[in-house]
Protein backbone atom coordinates (compact mmCIF):
# COMPACT_ATOMS: atom_id res chain seq x y z
CA UNK A 1 0.00 0.00 0.00
CA UNK A 2 2.91 2.07 1.00
CA UNK A 3 6.38 1.78 -0.54
CA UNK A 4 9.28 3.55 0.18
CA UNK A 5 12.49 3.27 -2.40
CA UNK A 6 16.04 4.28 -1.77
CA UNK A 7 14.33 7.27 0.28
CA UNK A 8 17.36 10.15 1.46
CA UNK A 9 16.86 13.47 3.78
CA UNK A 10 19.52 16.23 4.88
CA UNK A 11 18.62 18.74 7.13
CA UNK A 12 21.34 20.80 6.53
CA UNK A 13 24.47 18.89 7.34
CA UNK A 14 22.31 16.45 9.54
CA UNK A 15 21.76 13.14 7.29
CA UNK A 16 18.58 12.12 8.92
CA UNK A 17 17.55 9.36 6.01
CA UNK A 18 19.99 7.24 4.56
CA UNK A 19 17.65 5.16 1.72
CA UNK A 20 14.94 3.57 3.68
CA UNK A 21 13.21 0.67 1.67
CA UNK A 22 10.32 -0.36 3.21
CA UNK A 23 7.20 -1.72 2.28
CA UNK A 24 3.58 -1.65 4.73
CA UNK A 25 0.99 -3.43 3.70
CA UNK A 26 -3.15 -2.92 4.33
CA UNK A 27 -4.27 -4.71 7.56
CA UNK A 28 -0.19 -4.04 8.87
CA UNK A 29 -0.02 -2.17 12.53
CA UNK A 30 3.18 -1.36 12.23
CA UNK A 31 5.18 0.33 15.24
CA UNK A 32 7.98 2.20 14.29
CA UNK A 33 10.90 2.65 16.39
CA UNK A 34 14.37 4.49 17.43
CA UNK A 35 15.95 6.53 19.22
CA UNK A 36 15.51 9.88 19.48
CA UNK A 37 16.30 11.93 16.37
CA UNK A 38 16.36 8.64 14.60
CA UNK A 39 13.92 9.75 11.55
CA UNK A 40 10.96 8.67 12.65
CA UNK A 41 8.83 11.31 12.56
CA UNK A 42 10.78 12.72 9.57
CA UNK A 43 9.88 9.41 7.54
CA UNK A 44 6.37 10.21 8.60
CA UNK A 45 6.26 13.97 7.19
CA UNK A 46 7.58 12.51 4.15
CA UNK A 47 4.72 10.10 3.01
CA UNK A 48 2.49 13.28 3.84
CA UNK A 49 4.62 15.15 1.67
CA UNK A 50 4.98 17.64 4.60
CA UNK A 51 8.84 17.05 4.25
CA UNK A 52 10.17 16.49 0.59
CA UNK A 53 12.19 14.06 0.37
CA UNK A 54 16.45 14.57 -0.96
CA UNK A 55 16.13 11.56 -3.19
CA UNK A 56 14.00 8.62 -3.74
CA UNK A 57 10.41 8.13 -4.36
CA UNK A 58 7.65 6.93 -2.27
CA UNK A 59 4.72 4.86 -3.84
CA UNK A 60 1.20 4.77 -2.69
CA UNK A 61 -0.99 2.31 -4.50
CA UNK A 62 1.38 2.06 -6.50
CA UNK A 63 1.57 5.57 -7.95
CA UNK A 64 4.02 8.15 -7.13
CA UNK A 65 3.69 10.95 -4.67
CA UNK A 66 5.47 13.37 -5.69
CA UNK A 67 3.30 16.66 -6.94
CA UNK A 68 0.53 14.92 -6.07
CA UNK A 69 -1.97 15.79 -3.41
CA UNK A 70 -5.22 13.89 -3.77
CA UNK A 71 -3.50 10.75 -1.99
CA UNK A 72 -3.52 12.24 1.18
CA UNK A 73 -7.45 11.71 0.93
CA UNK A 74 -6.76 8.17 2.23
CA UNK A 75 -4.28 8.97 4.77
CA UNK A 76 -5.34 10.54 8.56
CA UNK A 77 -2.46 11.63 10.56
CA UNK A 78 -2.20 12.50 13.98
CA UNK A 79 0.64 14.71 14.78
CA UNK A 80 3.10 14.36 18.10
CA UNK A 81 1.95 17.70 19.23
CA UNK A 82 -1.10 18.95 17.24
CA UNK A 83 -0.86 22.77 16.29
CA UNK A 84 -4.12 24.23 15.56
CA UNK A 85 -5.17 27.94 14.68
CA UNK A 86 -5.73 29.27 18.37
CA UNK A 87 -9.09 31.66 17.72
CA UNK A 88 -10.72 28.90 16.62
CA UNK A 89 -13.37 26.80 18.46
CA UNK A 90 -12.90 23.11 18.70
CA UNK A 91 -16.37 22.96 17.06
CA UNK A 92 -14.93 25.42 13.88
CA UNK A 93 -12.15 23.10 13.59
CA UNK A 94 -14.29 20.14 12.77
CA UNK A 95 -16.83 22.22 10.62
CA UNK A 96 -13.85 23.80 8.67
CA UNK A 97 -12.29 20.29 8.21
CA UNK A 98 -15.14 18.64 6.80
CA UNK A 99 -15.54 21.60 4.67
CA UNK A 100 -12.09 21.40 3.50
CA UNK A 101 -12.64 17.42 2.99
CA UNK A 102 -15.60 16.47 1.36
CA UNK A 103 -14.17 12.73 0.31
CA UNK A 104 -15.31 11.17 3.20
CA UNK A 105 -18.81 8.70 2.41
CA UNK A 106 -19.61 7.76 5.87
CA UNK A 107 -17.94 10.22 8.50
CA UNK A 108 -16.59 8.14 11.44
CA UNK A 109 -17.34 10.43 14.63
CA UNK A 110 -17.19 7.36 17.21
CA UNK A 111 -14.11 8.61 18.51
CA UNK A 112 -15.30 12.51 18.85
CA UNK A 113 -18.07 10.74 20.78
CA UNK A 114 -16.44 8.79 23.22
CA UNK A 115 -13.70 11.54 23.98
CA UNK A 116 -17.21 13.95 24.22
CA UNK A 117 -15.78 16.85 22.48
CA UNK A 118 -19.42 17.79 21.21
CA UNK A 119 -19.57 19.05 25.07
CA UNK A 120 -16.35 21.39 24.24
CA UNK A 121 -17.10 22.55 20.81
CA UNK A 122 -17.57 26.11 22.30
CA UNK A 123 -13.56 26.20 23.90
CA UNK A 124 -11.33 27.49 22.33
CA UNK A 125 -8.03 25.95 21.13
CA UNK A 126 -5.63 28.28 22.96
CA UNK A 127 -7.41 27.21 26.14
CA UNK A 128 -7.25 23.37 25.90
CA UNK A 129 -5.31 21.24 27.95
CA UNK A 130 -2.25 18.90 25.79
CA UNK A 131 -3.96 16.06 26.30
CA UNK A 132 -7.44 17.37 25.04
CA UNK A 133 -5.21 18.51 21.88
CA UNK A 134 -4.56 14.87 21.17
CA UNK A 135 -7.96 13.82 21.57
CA UNK A 136 -8.52 16.76 18.97
CA UNK A 137 -6.16 15.47 17.16
CA UNK A 138 -7.37 11.47 17.31
CA UNK A 139 -10.34 12.54 16.57
CA UNK A 140 -9.69 14.38 13.34
CA UNK A 141 -7.46 11.85 11.91
CA UNK A 142 -10.10 9.22 12.07
CA UNK A 143 -12.75 11.60 10.91
CA UNK A 144 -12.84 10.78 6.98
CA UNK A 145 -12.86 6.80 7.57
CA UNK A 146 -9.16 6.93 5.70
CA UNK A 147 -7.68 3.68 4.64
CA UNK A 148 -4.03 4.44 5.96
CA UNK A 149 -3.66 5.90 9.49
CA UNK A 150 -0.21 7.47 10.73
CA UNK A 151 -0.03 8.01 14.13
CA UNK A 152 2.80 9.52 16.12
CA UNK A 153 2.96 8.76 19.84
CA UNK A 154 -0.40 8.64 19.74
CA UNK A 155 -0.72 7.73 23.94
CA UNK A 156 1.42 10.43 24.71
CA UNK A 157 -0.48 13.41 26.87
CA UNK A 158 -3.65 11.11 26.95
CA UNK A 159 -5.15 9.91 30.25
CA UNK A 160 -5.27 5.97 30.78
CA UNK A 161 -8.93 5.89 29.49
CA UNK A 162 -8.54 8.08 26.72
CA UNK A 163 -5.30 5.90 25.75
CA UNK A 164 -7.43 2.86 25.81
CA UNK A 165 -10.32 4.16 23.94
CA UNK A 166 -7.75 5.11 21.11
CA UNK A 167 -6.11 1.06 21.67
CA UNK A 168 -9.38 -0.32 20.80
CA UNK A 169 -9.97 1.98 18.30
CA UNK A 170 -6.57 0.86 16.61
CA UNK A 171 -7.32 -2.60 16.93
CA UNK A 172 -10.73 -2.19 15.39
CA UNK A 173 -8.98 -0.33 12.27
CA UNK A 174 -6.85 -3.45 11.30
CA UNK A 175 -8.99 -5.76 11.84
CA UNK A 176 -11.74 -3.72 9.20
CA UNK A 177 -7.92 -3.79 7.02
CA UNK A 178 -6.08 -0.86 7.46
CA UNK A 179 -3.04 0.11 7.50
CA UNK A 180 -2.20 2.12 10.81
CA UNK A 181 1.61 3.24 11.28
CA UNK A 182 2.36 3.81 15.05
CA UNK A 183 5.71 5.74 16.25
CA UNK A 184 5.40 4.53 20.23
CA UNK A 185 7.87 4.52 23.20
CA UNK A 186 5.70 2.30 25.18
CA UNK A 187 6.40 -1.08 24.85
CA UNK A 188 3.44 -2.39 26.44
CA UNK A 189 1.62 -0.57 23.88
CA UNK A 190 4.31 -1.92 20.73
CA UNK A 191 3.17 -5.63 22.19
CA UNK A 192 -0.70 -4.78 22.59
CA UNK A 193 -1.41 -3.32 19.17
CA UNK A 194 1.10 -4.01 16.13
CA UNK A 195 2.05 -7.02 14.81
CA UNK A 196 4.95 -5.77 12.71
CA UNK A 197 8.10 -3.86 14.04
CA UNK A 198 10.33 -1.79 12.35
CA UNK A 199 13.59 -0.17 13.63
CA UNK A 200 15.17 2.84 12.85
CA UNK A 201 18.71 2.99 13.34
CA UNK A 202 20.67 6.33 12.72
CA UNK A 203 18.46 6.83 9.55
CA UNK A 204 18.48 3.00 8.18
CA UNK A 205 16.37 0.37 8.59
CA UNK A 206 17.93 -1.82 10.96
CA UNK A 207 14.79 -4.26 11.07
CA UNK A 208 11.91 -4.81 9.96
CA UNK A 209 9.62 -7.77 10.47
CA UNK A 210 6.66 -9.51 12.26
CA UNK A 211 6.95 -9.79 15.88
CA UNK A 212 6.93 -13.16 16.20
CA UNK A 213 9.85 -13.07 13.95
CA UNK A 214 11.16 -10.39 16.37
CA UNK A 215 10.45 -12.87 19.33
CA UNK A 216 11.95 -15.89 17.62
CA UNK A 217 14.80 -14.16 16.58
CA UNK A 218 16.21 -12.77 19.69
CA UNK A 219 14.81 -15.51 22.01
CA UNK A 220 12.68 -13.30 24.17
CA UNK A 221 9.14 -13.70 25.19
CA UNK A 222 8.16 -9.96 25.33
CA UNK A 223 8.52 -7.25 23.13
CA UNK A 224 9.89 -4.57 25.17
CA UNK A 225 13.33 -7.01 26.02
CA UNK A 226 13.53 -7.86 22.03
CA UNK A 227 13.60 -4.35 21.10
CA UNK A 228 16.20 -3.49 23.56
CA UNK A 229 18.32 -6.60 22.62
CA UNK A 230 18.20 -5.32 19.09
CA UNK A 231 18.90 -1.79 20.19
CA UNK A 232 22.02 -3.08 21.70
CA UNK A 233 23.02 -5.36 18.97
CA UNK A 234 22.73 -2.61 16.53
CA UNK A 235 24.33 -0.08 19.30
CA UNK A 236 28.00 -2.29 18.87
CA UNK A 237 27.87 -2.46 15.69
CA UNK B 1 -8.19 27.91 -2.46
CA UNK B 2 -11.76 29.55 -2.33
CA UNK B 3 -12.43 27.89 1.23
CA UNK B 4 -9.53 28.75 2.87
CA UNK B 5 -9.81 32.45 1.62
CA UNK B 6 -12.59 32.65 3.24
CA UNK B 7 -11.37 31.16 6.30
CA UNK B 8 -8.20 33.53 6.65
CA UNK B 9 -11.10 36.13 5.95
CA UNK B 10 -12.82 35.13 8.97
CA UNK B 11 -9.92 34.45 10.92
CA UNK B 12 -8.60 38.06 10.16
CA UNK B 13 -12.26 40.06 10.76
CA UNK B 14 -12.07 38.60 14.59
CA UNK B 15 -8.81 40.56 14.82
CA UNK B 16 -8.88 44.23 15.77
CA UNK B 17 -6.23 45.20 13.51
CA UNK B 18 -8.20 45.12 10.64
CA UNK B 19 -10.66 47.52 12.07
CA UNK B 20 -8.55 49.89 13.74
CA UNK B 21 -6.57 50.35 10.25
CA UNK B 22 -9.76 51.27 8.33
CA UNK B 23 -10.92 53.79 11.14
CA UNK B 24 -7.52 55.58 11.09
CA UNK B 25 -7.53 55.94 7.41
CA UNK B 26 -10.98 56.69 7.60
CA UNK B 27 -9.83 59.34 10.29
CA UNK B 28 -7.41 60.69 8.40
CA UNK B 29 -9.31 61.11 4.62
CA UNK B 30 -11.80 63.03 6.32
CA UNK B 31 -9.49 65.37 8.34
CA UNK B 32 -7.44 66.25 5.36
CA UNK B 33 -10.73 66.90 3.11
CA UNK B 34 -12.48 69.12 5.88
CA UNK B 35 -8.90 70.72 6.03
CA UNK B 36 -8.64 72.17 2.31
CA UNK B 37 -11.42 74.02 0.34
CA UNK B 38 -9.90 72.91 -2.62
CA UNK B 39 -10.19 68.92 -2.82
CA UNK B 40 -7.56 68.57 -5.20
CA UNK B 41 -5.48 69.56 -2.87
CA UNK B 42 -6.40 67.51 0.01
CA UNK B 43 -5.99 64.74 -2.76
CA UNK B 44 -2.45 65.35 -2.98
CA UNK B 45 -1.95 65.53 0.97
CA UNK B 46 -4.09 62.36 1.29
CA UNK B 47 -1.48 60.41 -1.64
CA UNK B 48 1.52 61.40 0.66
CA UNK B 49 0.07 59.50 3.29
CA UNK B 50 -1.36 56.53 1.28
CA UNK B 51 1.44 55.73 -0.11
CA UNK B 52 3.49 55.68 2.87
CA UNK B 53 0.72 54.25 5.26
CA UNK B 54 -0.67 51.56 3.05
CA UNK B 55 2.48 49.82 1.70
CA UNK B 56 3.72 50.04 5.16
CA UNK B 57 0.77 48.45 7.19
CA UNK B 58 0.11 45.95 4.13
CA UNK B 59 3.97 44.49 3.99
CA UNK B 60 3.68 44.08 8.17
CA UNK B 61 0.46 43.16 8.45
CA UNK B 62 0.77 40.38 5.89
CA UNK B 63 3.76 39.28 7.11
CA UNK B 64 2.26 38.95 11.00
CA UNK B 65 -0.62 37.15 9.60
CA UNK B 66 1.26 34.49 7.81
CA UNK B 67 3.67 33.67 10.98
CA UNK B 68 0.46 33.68 12.84
CA UNK B 69 -1.03 31.02 10.49
CA UNK B 70 1.78 28.96 10.11
CA UNK B 71 0.23 26.41 12.33
CA UNK B 72 -3.09 26.52 10.28
CA UNK B 73 -0.73 26.19 7.29
CA UNK B 74 0.92 23.12 8.57
CA UNK B 75 -2.71 21.34 9.39
CA UNK B 76 -3.55 21.90 5.82
CA UNK B 77 -0.36 20.44 4.23
CA UNK B 78 -1.24 17.25 5.62
CA UNK B 79 -4.87 17.23 3.94
CA UNK B 80 -5.51 16.55 0.66
CA UNK B 81 -5.22 19.89 -0.68
CA UNK B 82 -2.75 21.03 -2.94
CA UNK B 83 0.24 23.63 -1.59
CA UNK B 84 -0.44 26.24 -4.04
CA UNK B 85 -4.29 26.34 -3.06
CA UNK B 86 -2.79 26.91 0.27
CA UNK B 87 -1.02 29.59 -0.65
CA UNK B 88 -3.03 31.47 -2.99
CA UNK B 89 -6.27 30.82 -0.85
CA UNK B 90 -3.90 32.63 2.39
CA UNK B 91 -2.95 35.76 -0.37
CA UNK B 92 -6.43 36.29 -1.35
CA UNK B 93 -8.35 36.28 1.82
CA UNK B 94 -5.53 38.87 3.40
CA UNK B 95 -5.93 40.88 -0.24
CA UNK B 96 -9.49 41.12 0.27
CA UNK B 97 -9.58 42.02 3.64
CA UNK B 98 -6.69 44.67 3.35
CA UNK B 99 -8.99 45.97 0.18
CA UNK B 100 -11.91 46.48 2.23
CA UNK B 101 -10.50 48.19 4.84
CA UNK B 102 -8.55 50.61 1.84
CA UNK B 103 -12.00 51.00 0.87
CA UNK B 104 -13.89 51.69 3.29
CA UNK B 105 -11.11 54.00 5.22
CA UNK B 106 -10.21 55.66 1.86
CA UNK B 107 -12.74 54.61 -1.12
CA UNK B 108 -15.69 56.22 1.02
CA UNK B 109 -14.29 60.04 1.78
CA UNK B 110 -13.13 60.17 -1.70
CA UNK B 111 -16.12 59.42 -3.37
CA UNK B 112 -18.54 61.65 -1.18
CA UNK B 113 -15.46 65.02 -1.66
CA UNK B 114 -13.61 64.33 -4.90
CA UNK B 115 -15.89 62.04 -6.98
CA UNK B 116 -13.36 62.33 -9.92
CA UNK B 117 -11.06 60.64 -12.38
CA UNK B 118 -7.94 61.48 -9.76
CA UNK B 119 -9.99 60.62 -6.69
CA UNK B 120 -10.45 56.79 -9.09
CA UNK B 121 -6.60 56.65 -9.79
CA UNK B 122 -5.66 57.32 -6.36
CA UNK B 123 -7.68 54.74 -5.00
CA UNK B 124 -6.34 52.19 -8.18
CA UNK B 125 -2.51 53.29 -6.57
CA UNK B 126 -3.54 52.09 -3.33
CA UNK B 127 -5.13 49.00 -4.74
CA UNK B 128 -2.16 47.69 -6.63
CA UNK B 129 0.43 49.20 -3.64
CA UNK B 130 -1.43 46.83 -1.02
CA UNK B 131 -1.58 43.75 -3.03
CA UNK B 132 1.99 44.19 -4.07
CA UNK B 133 2.80 44.81 -0.61
CA UNK B 134 1.34 41.58 0.62
CA UNK B 135 3.04 39.64 -2.43
CA UNK B 136 6.33 41.36 -1.02
CA UNK B 137 5.27 40.36 2.77
CA UNK B 138 4.13 36.36 1.48
CA UNK B 139 8.01 36.46 -0.09
CA UNK B 140 9.90 37.35 3.22
CA UNK B 141 7.40 35.13 4.96
CA UNK B 142 8.06 32.51 3.32
CA UNK B 143 11.36 32.23 2.81
CA UNK B 144 12.43 32.76 6.42
CA UNK B 145 11.89 30.23 8.80
CA UNK B 146 12.53 32.77 11.40
CA UNK B 147 9.39 35.00 12.66
CA UNK B 148 11.47 38.05 13.67
CA UNK B 149 13.74 37.70 10.62
CA UNK B 150 10.74 37.63 8.44
CA UNK B 151 9.61 40.66 9.93
CA UNK B 152 12.60 42.45 9.91
CA UNK B 153 13.15 41.64 6.20
CA UNK B 154 9.67 43.12 5.43
CA UNK B 155 10.54 46.73 6.92
CA UNK B 156 13.53 46.53 5.20
CA UNK B 157 11.98 45.80 2.27
CA UNK B 158 9.60 48.47 2.70
CA UNK B 159 12.18 51.39 4.19
CA UNK B 160 14.19 50.19 0.77
CA UNK B 161 11.42 51.37 -1.35
CA UNK B 162 9.65 54.61 0.53
CA UNK B 163 13.25 55.99 1.96
CA UNK B 164 16.44 54.24 0.78
CA UNK B 165 15.74 53.97 -2.55
CA UNK B 166 14.51 57.99 -3.83
CA UNK B 167 17.75 58.57 -2.34
CA UNK B 168 19.32 56.42 -4.45
CA UNK B 169 17.79 57.77 -7.62
CA UNK B 170 18.69 61.52 -6.20
CA UNK B 171 22.21 60.59 -6.04
CA UNK B 172 21.91 59.12 -9.38
CA UNK B 173 20.53 62.20 -10.43
CA UNK B 174 23.06 64.67 -9.03
CA UNK B 175 26.28 62.26 -9.93
CA UNK B 176 25.20 62.37 -13.52
CA UNK B 177 23.07 65.46 -14.48
CA UNK B 178 25.72 66.43 -17.13
CA UNK B 179 24.03 63.54 -18.93
CA UNK B 180 20.89 62.75 -20.98
CA UNK B 181 18.43 60.45 -18.12
CA UNK B 182 15.05 61.17 -19.74
CA UNK B 183 14.94 57.29 -20.26
CA UNK B 184 17.13 56.26 -17.30
CA UNK B 185 14.26 57.79 -15.03
CA UNK B 186 11.70 56.42 -16.46
CA UNK B 187 13.37 52.70 -15.97
CA UNK B 188 14.72 54.44 -12.38
CA UNK B 189 11.03 54.93 -11.45
CA UNK B 190 9.67 51.03 -12.66
CA UNK B 191 11.46 49.37 -9.77
CA UNK B 192 10.06 50.75 -7.26
CA UNK B 193 6.26 50.07 -7.09
CA UNK B 194 5.15 53.52 -4.41
CA UNK B 195 7.17 55.72 -7.12
CA UNK B 196 5.32 53.98 -9.84
CA UNK B 197 2.01 54.61 -7.93
CA UNK B 198 3.03 58.37 -7.16
CA UNK B 199 3.76 58.77 -10.54
CA UNK B 200 0.37 57.88 -11.95
CA UNK B 201 -1.65 60.08 -9.80
CA UNK B 202 0.62 63.20 -10.08
CA UNK B 203 0.55 62.84 -13.71
CA UNK B 204 -3.78 62.69 -13.25
CA UNK B 205 -3.48 65.75 -11.12
CA UNK B 206 -1.42 68.02 -14.18
CA UNK B 207 0.83 69.43 -11.81
CA UNK B 208 4.01 67.75 -13.58
CA UNK B 209 5.35 71.38 -14.25
CA UNK B 210 6.11 71.63 -10.68
CA UNK B 211 8.12 69.28 -10.90
CA UNK B 212 10.84 70.29 -14.21
CA UNK B 213 12.21 69.01 -16.88
CA UNK B 214 11.44 65.31 -15.56
CA UNK B 215 7.78 66.29 -14.86
CA UNK B 216 8.07 67.20 -18.55
CA UNK B 217 9.66 64.13 -19.67
CA UNK B 218 7.12 62.58 -16.92
CA UNK B 219 3.92 63.84 -18.65
CA UNK B 220 5.49 63.05 -22.39
CA UNK B 221 5.89 59.08 -20.88
CA UNK B 222 3.14 58.58 -18.63
CA UNK B 223 1.38 60.09 -19.78
CA UNK B 224 0.02 58.77 -22.98
CA UNK B 225 -1.75 55.70 -23.76
CA UNK B 226 1.21 53.77 -23.91
CA UNK B 227 2.45 54.83 -21.03
CA UNK B 228 -0.26 54.05 -18.88
CA UNK B 229 -0.93 50.56 -19.64
CA UNK B 230 3.07 50.45 -19.52
CA UNK B 231 2.81 51.23 -15.72
CA UNK B 232 0.19 49.36 -15.27
CA UNK B 233 1.50 46.17 -16.76
CA UNK B 234 4.84 47.22 -14.35
CA UNK B 235 2.61 47.42 -11.60
CA UNK B 236 1.45 44.06 -12.20
CA UNK B 237 4.79 42.75 -12.87
CA UNK B 238 5.33 44.27 -8.69
CA UNK B 239 1.91 42.33 -7.75
CA UNK B 240 2.81 38.66 -9.29
CA UNK B 241 6.20 38.05 -9.29
CA UNK B 242 7.21 37.96 -5.32
CA UNK B 243 3.95 35.85 -5.18
CA UNK B 244 5.16 33.48 -8.01
CA UNK B 245 8.77 33.25 -6.13
CA UNK B 246 6.61 32.72 -2.65
CA UNK B 247 4.99 29.91 -4.32
CA UNK B 248 8.42 28.26 -5.74
CA UNK B 249 9.88 28.31 -2.61
CA UNK B 250 6.96 27.08 -0.47
CA UNK B 251 6.16 24.10 -2.86
CA UNK B 252 9.63 23.06 -1.92
CA UNK B 253 9.42 24.04 1.68
CA UNK B 254 9.85 21.24 4.72
CA UNK B 255 7.32 22.29 7.29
Amino acid sequence: MIRTERLEKSFGKLHVLKGIDVEFKAGQVVSVIGHNGSGKTTLIKCILGMVLADKGNIYVDEKSIAGDFRYRENIGYMPQIGHYPENMKIGQIFRMMKDLRKNADVLDESLMEEYKLSELFEKPMHALSGGTTQKVSASLAFLFNPKVLILDEPTAGLDPLAAEILKTKIIEAKSKGKLVIITSHIMSEVEEMADTVMYLYEGKVNFYNSVTELKKQTGEEKVGKAIAKIMKESAHV
Amino acid sequence: MFKIAKYVMYDILRSKVLIAYSLFLLLVSFSLFSMEENSSKSLISLMSVVMIIVPLVSIIFSTTYFYNAYQFIELLVAQPISRSSILLGEFLGVSVSLLTALLIGVGIPVLIYAPDSTGFVLMISGFALTLSFISLAFFSSVAMRDKAKGIGMSLMLWFYFSVIYDGLVLGILFSFNEYPLEKAVIALASFNPIDLGRIIILMKMDISALMGLTGAVYKQFFGSSFGIIYSLSIMLMWIITPLLIALRIFKKKNL
